[in-house]
């Protein structure tokens, strides 16, 4: 029953979400309502309160054993409660201005921060790895470079190297995206099939 | 060691250093480049045009601060052409951080709207911020039967009905498009559940590592138009006439390209010199 019951749940509801999908009546709505759309944030918040009290655990063992790095998780645990506490003392979101101040000015500078570190990686792994080892190699480079050219003010060049530019990304780019995309769809609906009728069954575990 | 073993070994802390002092002369240079609009743009921008005073349409802001410079500017100018042809506009976010950038980018767009034409644009009567909600599938679809099953209040609390705006608006039907600006993937879900499952015209603005990934939608007519990064942010603007951070950072990308290129040739320069100087059968450099 152990192992059973997950499944069943699983083919109900997964055979309900496919009829779902393609029947836009009243009551597949209320029913869509109440399964889809109240019960994924009720289970969220249980995997929430989970993920904190596993990242404070860890955190704490961490400082307590003086572990390698150790004093990046006092710096995790105090803005863990501060934004929590924040979050408490008003109530009114990302409007309370203890909260707004600290998402401007430290979560907006942070994460653009880290964002832009991409620019300088990429300059050095085009430095150091960008080379025309093989014919494949030299195809990749050659585009990537007629790409970036795109932005820059070539005279009489500019309108033909546009076009070349917005060739490789309409033609030979899409064709291999196009690929892609279709091998990953099929791929997950296939996933899907085997999950919902119950043949993939890794997820359930061992026991 | 000689030049070419020299420059194969340099140090990537002189990739940084060099590439980091160019973008900020760039910045301090402030020149401004010729930005060609491309047609994925012009078709956004176009559609736009053609709705008439009163029509809706739903803007889905899905990003976070960290590619807030790309697409700030996108949305900014979107607001822009919106307000000023007082075509209603629905946001909505589905990033956990999107709420903050939304309720900023909407103050600024209303109060530089106020600047130029002294006229007012009113929440609930102009535009209607539903806020954040988690999963953004489901979001899309509910959106899609009624947005009040996802947003019963909007980001201020207010309830839908309370609001003017939302009167005669239930779902999808009763909005013109999206435009869809996002930095995850709930672009591939709008595509998926908005445009597949119900129909609505889709157009999306997308950071620049993201954009050669939606070229086959645009092509399939799943979306209309495409804004890849801070090009395309750059095109909005010139397309609204208002040329702000996005035309002024892409002198600092070009910049930054160039350096990029340069290296490139460099390093292919240095390897190829290396090559040839190694006796035949050595292995690889």
């Amino acid at each position: 029953m152990k192992r059973q019951l997950p499944i069943i749940i699983i083919f109900i509801l997964g055979v309900f979400m496919v009829f779902q999908y393609h029947i836009p009546h009243e009551t597949s709505e209320f029913f869509y309502e109440f399964i889809a759309l109240d019960w994924p944030p009720i289970i969220g918040m249980f995997a929430l309160t989970l993920g904190i009290i596993s990242l404070v655990r860890v955190s704490i063992t961490r400082v307590r054993q003086r572990q390698d790095n150790w004093q990046y998780s006092i710096v995790t645990l105090v803005a863990l409660t501060t934004i929590m506490a924040a979050g408490f003392i008003d109530t009114r979101g990302a409007d309370a201005p203890p909260v707004r101040w600290m998402f401007d000015n430290m979560i907006i500078p942070v994460s653009s921060t880290m964002f832009s570190l991409l620019a300088f990686f990429i300059a050095s792994a085009a430095y150091r790895a960008f080379r025309a080892r093989s014919v494949l190699a030299t195809i990749l480079l050659v585009s990537a470079v007629i790409v970036m050219l795109r932005f820059f003010p070539l005279g009489p060049l500019t309108d033909p190297e546009s076009e070349l530019s917005r060739w490789i990304l309409t033609v030979p780019n899409l064709a291999a995206k196009r690929a892609i995309i279709i091998g990953v769809g099929l791929g997950i609906v296939s996933t899907a099939l085997k999950v919902v009728l119950g043949i993939e069954r890794s997820f359930l575990g061992r026991d | 060691m000689g030049m070419f073993e020299r420059l194969m070994a340099l140090d990537r802390r002189w990739v940084y250093l060099i590439l980091g002092l160019a973008v900020m002369a760039g910045v301090k240079a402030r020149i401004i480049i010729p930005i060609p609009i491309s047609q994925e743009a012009r078709r956004i921008h176009g559609f736009v045009d053609s709705l008439q005073a009163g029509d809706a349409i739903h803007l889905a802001m899905d990003y976070d601060p960290s590619v807030m410079a790309e697409l700030q500017p996108m949305t900014l100018a979107f607001l822009k052409q919106c307000f000023e042809k007082r075509i209603r506009v629905v946001v909505s976010s589905l990033h956990q951080f999107g709420p903050a950038l939304a309720a900023g980018a909407l103050d600024t767009a209303v109060a530089r709207h106020f600047e130029r034409t002294g006229e007012r644009i009113e929440n609930g009567v102009d535009y209607v911020f539903l806020g954040y909600k988690p999963y953004p599938a489901l979001i899309i679809l509910g959106m899609g039967q009624n947005y009040r099953i996802p947003f019963p209040n909007d980001y201020y609390n207010v309830p839908l009905d309370d609001l003017p705006m939302m009167r005669d608006i239930k779902n999808y039907d009763d909005v013109k498009a999206v435009i869809n600006i996002s930095g995850t993937s709930a672009t591939d879900w709008w595509i998926s559940y908005g445009n597949g499952r119900y129909g609505i015209p889709l157009a999306i603005g997308v950071t620049g590592v993201m954009a050669t990934d939606y070229y086959p939608y645009l092509q399939t007519g799943q979306i209309f138009g495409i804004l890849g990064g801070l090009e395309g942010a750059a095109q909005y603007e010139m397309l609204v006439n208002t040329p702000g951070p996005a035309v002024e950072g892409m002198s600092v990308q070009m910049i930054a390209h160039a350096i990029i290129i340069l290296f490139i040739i460099v390093g292919n320069v240095a390897y190829f010199a290396r090559r040839k100087s190694l006796p035949q059968g050595s292995g690889s450099v």
